[in-house]
């Protein structure tokens, strides 16, 4: 691979406000055989280019398929995320397969059954007004017993037409499987130990690898000495090039054992700000000013009404976390190469493989296989990478995993962030202007180009590449408040000292924690009761619904806050709403803590969310989906933090990164508000979005103390009730 | 010869191929071929490894295959009798309990060696027993409804 390679320039794409551009990352097909296949035995095969990450989305999308084919949903089956067989959907990302794929395989179905009604129609001499369709099979309204199937008419023969977009889509009134909770198909094997994940992948022939990483990007090798695991059993190859080391065995352990006593000498220098210095660092950097909205003349009137509020809030760096460090398997045995691995994006992974080992992107079939929940771009791009040149090396298949001290260092995180409101209230304590600022690096640096990849970057001892657009930190900046003047403003970072890219939400979670956190204190200031206080700038029905929804499964009694008891523990609640990218799905989220003034603990004991997200595809998936937003980004604004020094990463394991503990998971209780005359939104984010600020919110109406920067640790709480 | 290492996995002696200090983890894995036991961490800090050993539940990615002994080791696929779902397994289907699966194997584990212990743990015991199993997509709450639902599998409708 040449420099010249990795600094290839990217297409810039078109940047939309809707923040779904990695979604659309692909080239989409129109042709009907590339969606959709009737087998000889009447089975279907649909194919997706977007891929399963733990959501349930293989089980959602056929029964899509299933319900608009009118097929049983146990004969449709689905091949995903392939790049010899499926449609470049682009990434899995922004919680758009059910939109986006899940639209195109619809129409694809309609037109399959359209077809397939037409063939029909010629088959048994009838009107295709005159036919039905039953469990795969056309047959005559008034005569029964002149059918023919699916499976006759076209099993194994190819469509051989256009997906017309005219097909009679079927209404969702008459939907029988769509809106029903169907089990996830790819449990029951997960839950009995058969072969699931790429971890579990074996090839005949296959090496085993470990890789030996530099203690920090930074760092520069000084010296290798092979000689220190000669006497080590299994060794087949240390690979190293630039800083880039491999350890190639024939079974697994000895590549553990081999990459613990392999002497390397690196040198290292300060490359990132002191922890403590980290949001001023981030407020005094060069940045490029994107103004979202500018709707009056902000300043003027801020400095003109009679209260006036300012807070500054801080995000920190977090992590993925996956539980499994990411793995791939690549096999370099002749000029067909084949990479399996977890990554959200084949087809852009492809691209930047093939740039990686200089080879044309047609030689590398890229193949997903499921790994452990990723929440964004974890390490699996990476280990892709770092599989291939292994496998290069040697000629042979090679299952490289990642340690757990890989992953945590290795992988990009979710960027750290400041935000500052400042607004205005009248004599009425209305809001009379709203003035919003956030400061982050892109959200968003896939692995679409060798350059982006950590394996080409130590090859060629160069840094990460700055970001060549920025994205993702406007997500959910706007609120959908109704304000008589206001001012969006995103001022994106060209660096970030640690690399940085997608996590659930981007930046919809750290702007909606700021945004919310902040009607709360104007709410406070007004004195007004702070689900009241959001109702007086909600115009959008839905938004109100969703918000009541909450409140009365939660039995919201209306007080303005602080309301500080004389009770150990302290005992509050607390709201925050938000439409994800402020036109997708709607949720409401209400928090009740417990603070214990002496230990400065928080403890969540129970949180209501209520969600809007149109048409429901499958309750109880949605379900699972939403618990788990709740769940993780609670683990995120109590305990998560990425501990880093000038030097290195500090998190490495999971005493230095500790996440959510069943001990500490409140009482969950969820209100699902379906539309079935709505359009299906995603759900894989949205309610990841509202957590922190409900618990903020709530942290202030029992203990009367504000807390700005996540995470809310003991420490945060003592020293907020020590000033207080 | 006599330095053999030979492991009860599952109710069947294996003649282990790997060095003593080998982490059982790596040998159920790859020369048992099960999949059900997961790398994680490595540091016992996760619980996506365990296996039932003896009737405790157990990490297996730092205990060594010298220290196994001849304490019986039975994992998530050992849980099952002629191909009939334990009843953990059963109640984790029907309780949909997972996002990716990752961290199940640890989950079923815990689970099925806490309700040998106890035939109706309370909610509280069943947080405590799984506090070291860490679930990163936030299932929590289904695997807490499943533990319970396996308890009234296994031992009937708790007092």
């Amino acid at each position: 691979m040449s420099k010249q390679n990795i600094h290839e320039n990217e297409k810039v794409p078109n940047q939309s406000s809707s923040g779904r551009v990695e979604s659309f990352w692909g080239e989409l097909t129109s042709w009907l055989d590339d969606w959709l296949r009737i087998e000889p035995d009447g089975s279907i095969t649909a194919f997706s280019g977007k891929v399963e990450l733990g959501t349930g989305v293989r089980t959602a999308l056929a029964q899509i398929v299933a319900e608009e084919l009118d097929v049983p949903f146990e004969r449709v089956h689905m091949v995903m995320g392939d790049t010899a067989r499926t449609p470049d959907e682009g990434y899995t990302a922004g919680s758009m397969t059910i939109n986006s794929s899940g639209g195109a395989l619809r129409q694809a179905a309609a037109e399959a059954r359209q077809a397939l009604l037409e063939l029909g129609a010629e088959k048994l001499d009838a009107n295709i007004a005159d036919l039905v369709v039953n469990q795969g099979v056309i047959s005559m309204l008034r005569d029964p017993d002149r059918a023919v199937s699916y499976a006759e008419l076209m099993g194994g023969r190819l469509f051989k037409r256009e997906v017309s977009d005219s097909a009679p889509l079927k209404s969702p009134l008459d939907y029988r499987l769509v809106g029903t909770s169907v089990p996830r198909v790819d449990i029951p094997q997960k839950f009995t130990g058969q072969q699931s994940f790429i971890q579990d992948l074996q090839l005949p022939g296959m090496l085993h690898a470990r890789l030996v990483r530099p203690p920090s990007s930074s760092a520069k090798l000084v010296s290798l000495d092979e000689d220190s695991i000669k006497d080590l059993p299994g060794v087949v190859r240390v690979v190293q090039r630039g800083n880039f080391i491999g350890i190639i065995t024939e079974r697994e352990e000895q590549a553990i054992l081999a990459a613990q006593q392999l002497k390397v000498e690196w040198l290292e220098s300060p490359s990132m700000p002191p922890m403590a210095d980290l949001y001023t660092y981030l407020r005094s950097q060069p940045t490029d000013d994107n103004i979202l909205i500018d709707h009056g003349n902000v300043e003027t009137v801020i400095a003109s009404s009679p209260q006036q509020l300012r807070a500054e809030y801080h995000q920190p760096y977090h992590a993925h976390a996956s539980i499994g460090p990411s793995c791939a398997v690549a096999d370099v045995t002749n000029d067909q190469i084949t990479v399996w691995c977890s990554t959200p994006g084949p087809f852009p992974l492809r691209n930047a493989l093939a740039q990686l080992i200089s080879m044309p992107e047609e030689k590398i079939h890229l193949i997903h296989v499921e790994g452990s929940g990723s929440y964004g771009q974890n390490g699996s791009d990476d280990a892709a990478a770092d599989a291939i040149i292994l496998s290069q090396e040697v000629g042979r298949p090679v299952r490289l995993q990642w340690s757990r001290q890989d992953e945590f260092i290795w992988e990009p995180k979710a960027p750290a962030m400041v935000m500052e409101v400042r607004a205005g209230l009248d004599q009425q304590g209305s809001i009379t202007a709203w003035d919003y600022h956030v400061w982050s690096p892109s959200h968003v640096a896939r692995a679409r180009f060798a350059g982006q990849l950590v394996a080409a970057q130590l090859i060629a001892g160069q840094p990460f590449p700055a970001g060549r657009f920025s994205f993702g930190a406007e997500r959910n900046a706007p609120t959908n408040y109704t304000f008589p003047c206001q001012r969006v403003t995103v001022h994106y970072l060209a660096n970030t000292p640690l690399r940085a890219s997608s996590m659930r939400s981007l930046g919809g979670a750290e702007n909606t924690f700021a945004n919310e956190s902040f009607m709360d204190e104007l709410a406070v200031a007004a004195g007004v009761d702070s689900l009241e206080f959001r109702l007086r700038y909600l115009d959008d029905p839905r938004a109100r619904d969703v918000l009541r929804a909450a409140a009365e499964k939660a039995g919201w009694e209306a007080h303005p806050s602080p309301l500080v008891r004389q009770e150990t523990p302290l005992q509050g609640r607390g709201v925050a709403f938000a439409r994800y990218e402020n036109e997708e799905a709607l949720v409401a989220c209400i928090a009740y803590v417990q603070v214990d003034p002496v230990s400065g603990e928080v403890r969540v004991k129970r949180i209501v969310l209520a969600h809007d997200c149109g048409l429901i595809i499958n309750p109880d998936g949605l379900k699972n989906q939403i618990e788990g937003n709740v769940i993780q980004s609670l683990s995120r604004a109590l305990k998560e933090e990425v501990q880093f020094d000038e030097l290195r990463i500090r998190s490495v394991d999971w005493e230095t990164y500790p996440i959510l503990k069943f001990s500490e998971v409140p009482e969950l209780e969820i209100v699902l508000i379906n539309r079935p005359e709505q359009p299906a939104l995603g759900a894989g984010e949205p309610s990841t979005v509202t957590t922190a600020a409900a618990v903020a919110n709530a942290i202030f109406n029992a203990a009367g103390i504000r807390l700005r920067q996540i995470p809310f640790t003991p420490e945060g709480v003592k020293t907020a009730l020590a000033i207080e | 010869m006599s330095d053999q290492i030979v492991i009860t996995v599952n109710g069947k002696p294996h003649n282990v191929q790997a060095t003593p200090e080998t982490p059982l983890l790596y040998v159920l894995r790859n020369e048992l071929g099960l999949h059900a036991p997961q790398f994680g961490c490595g540091l016992e800090q996760c619980g996506a490894c365990m296996v039932i050993y003896g009737r405790e539940a157990k990490q297996s990615c730092k205990m060594t295959v010298a220290d196994v002994g001849q304490t019986p080791i039975i994992t998530l696929e050992g849980l099952m009798e002629d191909g009939q779902l334990h009843p953990v397994q059963e109640a984790f289907i029907e309780e949909q309990a997972a996002q990716c699966g990752f961290c199940t194997n640890g989950m079923i584990i815990a689970a099925s060696a806490l309700l040998i212990k106890y035939h109706h743990p309370s909610e509280q015991v069943i947080r405590e027993a799984l506090d070291g199993n860490l679930c990163r997509c936030g299932s929590h709450v289904r695997i807490l409804r499943a533990v319970q639902r396996a308890a009234e599998l296994m031992w009937g409708p708790g007092g």
